[in-house]
């Protein structure tokens, strides 16, 4: 019990500064004008979203967002950006 | 007008985060959750299927149903994909580009030219690409078997590790979508077809509810995988693990074949012929 719970305490930290992370990629994607950096930001996103999954320990979800969120989706969003213009006017 | 969305959005937020407050904590023994479900898998989920990893017996056995028509979402997304984006009018580039292999010169051909036949002599070559890449080819090349068998390790290991036929669906088409990225699209859709992906992504479909149906016609539930136990010749116990393989597959195939799918419409605007 003792060792669980200085593991917790040790964890908690890194916890709030990814979470930090979090919320400045979220708020920055939205923010940013240049698409491409939108995306990349994304996945910068995506990837802490697993590093937190896996902090939680669930480790199944944090292996999908890694693959999916971190991987796939950013190259999808890229050649969706490939497809028009870079910048965005709002 | 902005004024006005910012505050929906606040109270919105707002009330989210209010009603947030009543969400029993992480990790809560006390919570419902903790008290009245979980239990039973963690204590059953070994006798009940012979899967170490609980998360993935209750993804493929105990929440089969749902898995299956998460599958579905994902094969309507591409099907989507397709009839939204697909252009099946052939329009004529302006310009095309080739190279002839032996001397490396570039030749630019207007529309209305005489183009070459594709062949080992000359390559057609993408309008925004033109110089070499060898040095990413290579490593492309060295890089996707041992990405392709990773992925498969994932989909055959997710009894045992974390892991499972979405995560390793997804691998499978990030090695293929590498490939048409370090080469070109038209490359890529000479090794795998846009036919033989869109039959994919119906078949991975057709044999997770096929599993489901064949379970019914020997007496048992949609998706009770034990009832096919006769047939593989083993008890019910570990037939069900096995059941969990055949609809992992089946989640693998189609999630690899909708990813690389959406990367060809997406990348080339629907028309599957130059792209990035």
């Amino acid at each position: 019990m003792e060792k669980g719970e200085r593991s917790r305490k040790m964890i908690w930290q890194i916890e709030l500064i990814i979470l930090a992370i979090v919320i400045v990629c979220g708020i920055s994607a939205l923010a940013v004008k240049d698409l491409l950096s939108a995306a990349i930001l994304f996945g910068a996103y995506s990837f802490m979203m697993c590093l937190l999954w896996a902090i939680m320990g669930a480790v199944d979800v944090a292996f999908t967002e890694a693959s999916v969120g971190a991987g796939v989706s950013t190259v999808l969003f890229v050649a969706a950006i490939f497809q028009t213009t870079r910048r965005t006017k709002d | 007008m902005k004024a006005i969305g910012l505050l929906i959005v606040v109270f919105f937020g707002g009330l989210l985060i209010y009603s947030s407050f009543e969400f029993p904590l992480w990790g809560d023994p006390y919570a419902p959750a903790s008290t009245h479900v979980s239990p039973y898998y963690i204590e059953n989920t070994l006798e009940d299927t012979s899967v170490p990893n609980i998360v993935t017996a209750i993804l493929a056995d105990y929440r089969g149903y749902d898995t299956m028509f998460e599958t579905i979402v994902i094969f309507t997304a591409g099907i989507a994909c397709i009839f939204l984006l697909r252009t099946f009018k052939t329009v004529e580039p302006d310009i095309r580009l080739y190279r002839h292999v032996q001397t490396g010169i570039t030749l630019r051909i207007e529309k209305g030219g005489k183009f070459p036949e594709d062949s080992n002599d000359f390559q057609r070559l993408d309008t925004v690409w033109i110089p070499y890449a060898l040095v990413v080819r290579t490593t492309c090349r060295l890089v996707i078997p041992f990405i392709q068998i990773f992925a498969l390790y994932v989909i055959a290991h997710g009894h045992y590790s974390p892991g499972g036929g979405f995560q390793g669906g997804v691998i499978m088409g990030a090695s293929m979508v590498l490939y048409a990225i370090a080469f070109d699209l038209r490359s890529a859709i000479k090794r795998i077809s846009e036919r033989l992906v869109t039959s994919l992504c119906a078949l991975g479909v057709i044999i997770y509810a096929g599993t489901g149906a064949l379970c019914m016609l020997f007496d048992k539930n949609y998706l009770d995988y034990s009832s096919l136990a006769n047939i593989f010749g083993v008890d019910p116990v570990s037939m069900r693990s096995h059941g969990i393989l055949i609809v992992e597959i089946g989640v693998g195939i189609v999630v690899m074949a909708v990813m690389v799918i959406l990367y060809y419409i997406l990348a080339s605007a629907g028309k599957l012929d130059e792209g990035l």
